[in-house]
């Protein structure tokens, strides 16, 4: 029992060192080895969750000789390991629904440079999931935008320079603010440690000192985190990032590199700021705001346009609104749809890219609606697993949203002033989301003599169990939702 | 049963006319209406002339930045809001800042144990008489491989965005005047030859003397970088090819890299689960002393002086 609180400092330390390695390799050695450290990050994170689970604390790890507040340290509970766990998942999944693609999206000489980004990603989600310190954050920020950045330029076109430019713009506009309210912070309460930060915060909330800094701190951090988790008015960099990188590079972005930062944002809220204080500053209700306003603009957006890649990219920016409502609500229930939101996204949106990458390829690469029609009967797999997809983003029972949309109406009750803008939201998005996602499985499934030739299920057995594998995942998130909402709760309540 | 009629009876009854009629089998018009077969559609040179010309104006007016009138009012006003935007940020940011606690006071809330204690113990703790460089690599060890992760990954985007192939380099020297190298001026050779050795050895000597004087692995490595950097533009990529080429740029950087992570990975590893390190942590003062920190910096000065080196080859010719 005792070596499994070492693991998630390991499972850092690996992808860091899997990613070194990788420098010297080429690319098919880098692919086993990254595949290699996935699946052994992905156990040593069942194991922690077991841990964790099972005795329902959370651990301290000291990262040196030294406790913190001197030295650096981790900390670790049910949610953090369960969320290491399911990110690892997303991410072999989203990489295997793309690897067949991946040799004609990048030049083979680069292969090996491209899992050197997975990796390191890897590493900055764990340690932005474990970190008990901002400034580790902070550095494990830094490493998530660049490898980010590399993801989406290694296809080597127009298109994606111009994005990757975009999103590094944005991103480190991004970092800025929230280095500068790391930087307040440090000031205010003279620790970098969330503990001891917490520890000042409250004193000066009891003072009544300092108040003006505080409030101008929490909204810089979580603007900051919002730009760079594409928050309804900071997602121009979103639709082009996703819609023209590599598939495996855009349902990873989509799905777990947005996720990161919300993840350490709802760290900071918790852990840092105290959720008492968070509820009682103005920011909750701009956060409300935006996160409706999202849901709704994203949805339009989607409507709009006429490429299916850039389509379900702005999808992503009306979930995103979605969790950031779930915040806005104040209360912990709101919390944990938000959390069970972000689990249910990651899971859909990277099967509808990976599936939808499977739906274009039958097109002739061409991601205009009008070339998809009848693509579901070409690839009969991707066609299924989108109209799950499509099914889940929707929220139709026994899929994902479903349960993630019955949360956030549970959570919204609960909240009598901002009950009906919720509901009303909810149903608004929802149609929305019906009418882009309808209209394109109706698409899919409109019988055509076309000129692609069809792929039958045998021709790449990797793909169709990768995307079998989402499919399932997101039944299961659907189907069994109490004991993850449990989970999510007991992680929660031991998160502070 | 009922009476069943024959198909050809039926065939002339209304009901059979009408639902075939409904059914959209019998065209009621087919026979009745004079029909001619539609004429296929032949442009001819002078509409398509014409089209095209009414194309390129509708183009040329849409495009038309001077004198469109709209966006030039959705420019100005674009500017005129960010710089609104951006005065109001400012004013927000100084009106906080003048309820910071003042900087040197005595109650200030960083005048705490954290500093304190690295000040007092850090000597003991660290072995390393320059206590930032005993901060940043023994007490936050963890944030400071970040970072060199930070450098590492930084060189591999330039590579994803700026790395071309061998034979790439080759087609390039003769059509592109960076082929002229070395340009062979006179004063920056022997200039160089003097320089070179000298900034190597100085740093060499801060990084060696990290964890006793100011400087460190970073500083030091940024020296031997920009040392390269200028023999590079005084000799050529073909005199420093001799000696650092891309297979010797990766051996160093990933050894140093792998022992940086390996005694970063025993440190953690020794220090959380309560054991002593082996690493001594020797006499203070010495050269041979500061546990951890002395091999430390000489990795990540290694490290830093690859990047540097590698960034300047890549944005001058693609290539290592």
């Amino acid at each position: 029992m005792e070596i499994i609180k070492n693991f998630p400092c390991l499972s850092i330390l690996m992808c860091m060192f899997a990613a070194i390695i990788s420098s010297a390799l080429n690319g098919k050695w880098a692919k086993w080895l990254n595949a290699f450290v996935l699946t052994a990050v992905g156990a040593m994170s069942l194991a922690v969750l077991y841990l964790t689970v099972s005795t329902g604390e959370s651990y301290i790890y000291v990262m040196g000789h030294f406790p913190a507040p001197f030295g650096n340290e981790i900390r670790f509970g049910s949610l953090e390991a369960g969320i290491a766990f399911f990110f690892c998942v997303i991410m072999m999944l989203s990489l295997n629904g793309g690897r067949k693609k991946l040799q004609f999206e990048i030049n083979p000489s680069k292969e090996n440079l491209y899992y050197i980004m997975v990796d390191l990603l890897l590493s900055s989600l764990l340690a932005l999931v474990y970190t008990n310190d901002l400034f580790t954050a902070y550095v494990f920020v830094e490493i998530n935008t660049i490898s980010a950045c590399g993801l989406i330029m290694i296809t080597e076109n127009g298109h994606t320079i111009e994005a990757a430019a975009r999103y590094m713009i944005m991103s480190l506009l991004g970092s800025g603010l929230f280095l500068i309210g790391i930087c307040l912070l440090y000031d205010l309460t003279g620790h970098l440690l969330m503990s001891n930060i917490r520890v000042g915060i409250d004193a000066i909330v009891t003072n009544g000192t300092y108040k003006a800094p505080l409030l101008v701190t929490i909204a810089l951090i979580v603007v900051g985190l919002a730009i760079k988790s594409a928050l309804f008015p900071f997602h121009a960099w979103l639709p082009n990032a996703y819609g023209y990188s590599t598939v495996s590079s855009a349902a990873i972005l989509s799905s777990l590199v947005s996720k990161g930062y919300i993840f350490l944002l709802i760290k900071i809220i918790y852990r840092v700021i105290g959720f008492d204080t968070f509820r009682d500053s103005k920011i909750i209700n701009v956060l409300f705001v935006f996160g409706l306003a999202g849901m709704i603009m994203g949805s339009l957006s989607a409507i709009r346009e006429n490429d299916i890649r850039r389509m379900i990219s702005f999808s992503s920016v009306a979930q995103i609104g979605y969790i950031y409502m779930g915040f806005g609500l104040g209360t912990t229930v709101g919390m944990i749809a938000s959390i069970f939101h972000i689990l249910s996204h990651a899971a859909t949106k990277s099967l509808l890219f990976v599936s939808g990458a499977g739906l274009t390829d039958v097109s002739g690469d061409r991601k205009e609606f009008i070339e998809l029609t009848g693509a579901a009967y070409r690839n009969i797999c991707a066609g299924l697993a989108f109209t799950v997809g499509s099914l889940a983003m929707v929220g139709i029972p026994v899929f994902s949203g479903f349960v993630s949309k019955l949360l956030f109406s549970q959570a919204a009750v609960q909240n009598a002033h901002k009950l009906l803008p919720t509901l009303i939201a909810l149903a608004i998005s929802t149609i929305l989301n019906t009418i882009y996602f309808m209209k394109t499985v109706i698409r899919i499934y409109t019988p055509v003599k076309s000129k692609y030739t069809s792929v039958s299920v045998k021709e790449n057995p990797l793909y169709v169990i990768t995307l079998l594998c989402f499919v399932v995942l997101n039944i299961v998130l659907g189907m069994w939702s109490q004991p993850i909402t449990d989970w999510i709760a007991q992680g929660l309540s031991v998160f502070a | 049963m009922s009476h069943l009629r024959k198909q050809s009876e039926y065939e002339k009854t209304f009901a059979y006319r009408f639902f075939n009629w409904l059914g959209g089998e019998k065209d009621s018009f087919t026979g009745n209406m004079e029909m001619k077969p539609q004429k296929e559609y032949v442009e001819e040179e002078a509409t398509i002339e014409e089209r095209m010309k009414d194309r390129q104006q509708a183009m040329a007016q849409v495009y038309d930045r001077r004198h469109n009138k709209e966006l030039k009012f959705f420019n100005l006003l674009y500017k005129c809001m960010s710089i609104v935007f951006c005065i109001a940020i400012v004013f927000v940011l100084m009106y906080m800042v003048s309820y910071l606690p003042s900087v040197g006071a005595e109650e200030k809330p960083t005048n705490n144990i954290v500093s304190e204690t690295y000040i007092s113990d850090g000597l003991r703790d660290t072995g390393a008489v320059n206590i930032v460089t005993g901060m940043i690599l023994s007490y936050r060890a963890f944030d400071t491989f970040g970072e060199t992760n930070v450098l590492f990954i930084a060189t591999c985007c330039v590579m994803i965005m700026l790395m071309v192939d061998e034979d790439k380099i080759k087609e390039n020297k003769e059509s592109n005047d960076r082929g002229f190298e070395p340009k062979n001026d006179g004063i920056l050779q022997v200039v160089a030859t003097l320089i070179v050795p000298l900034v190597f050895l100085f740093g060499i000597y801060i990084i060696l003397n990290g964890h006793l004087s100011p400087g460190g692995g970073f500083s030091g490595g940024a020296m031997i970088g920009a040392g390269m950097i200028l023999y590079v533009a005084a000799f050529g990529f073909d005199k420093t090819e001799k000696f650092f080429n891309e297979k010797v740029y990766k051996c160093v950087k990933v050894t140093a890299l792998i022992c940086y992570g390996c005694i970063v990975t025993y440190y953690f590893l020794t220090g959380a689960n309560g054991l002593e390190s082996l690493i001594p942590l020797g006499e203070q003062g010495k050269i041979l002393s500061g546990g951890i920190t002395l091999p430390i910096n000489i990795f990540v000065g290694s490290e830093v002086a690859c990047t540097m080196y590698a960034f300047y080859a890549l944005f001058r010719r693609g290539g290592l």
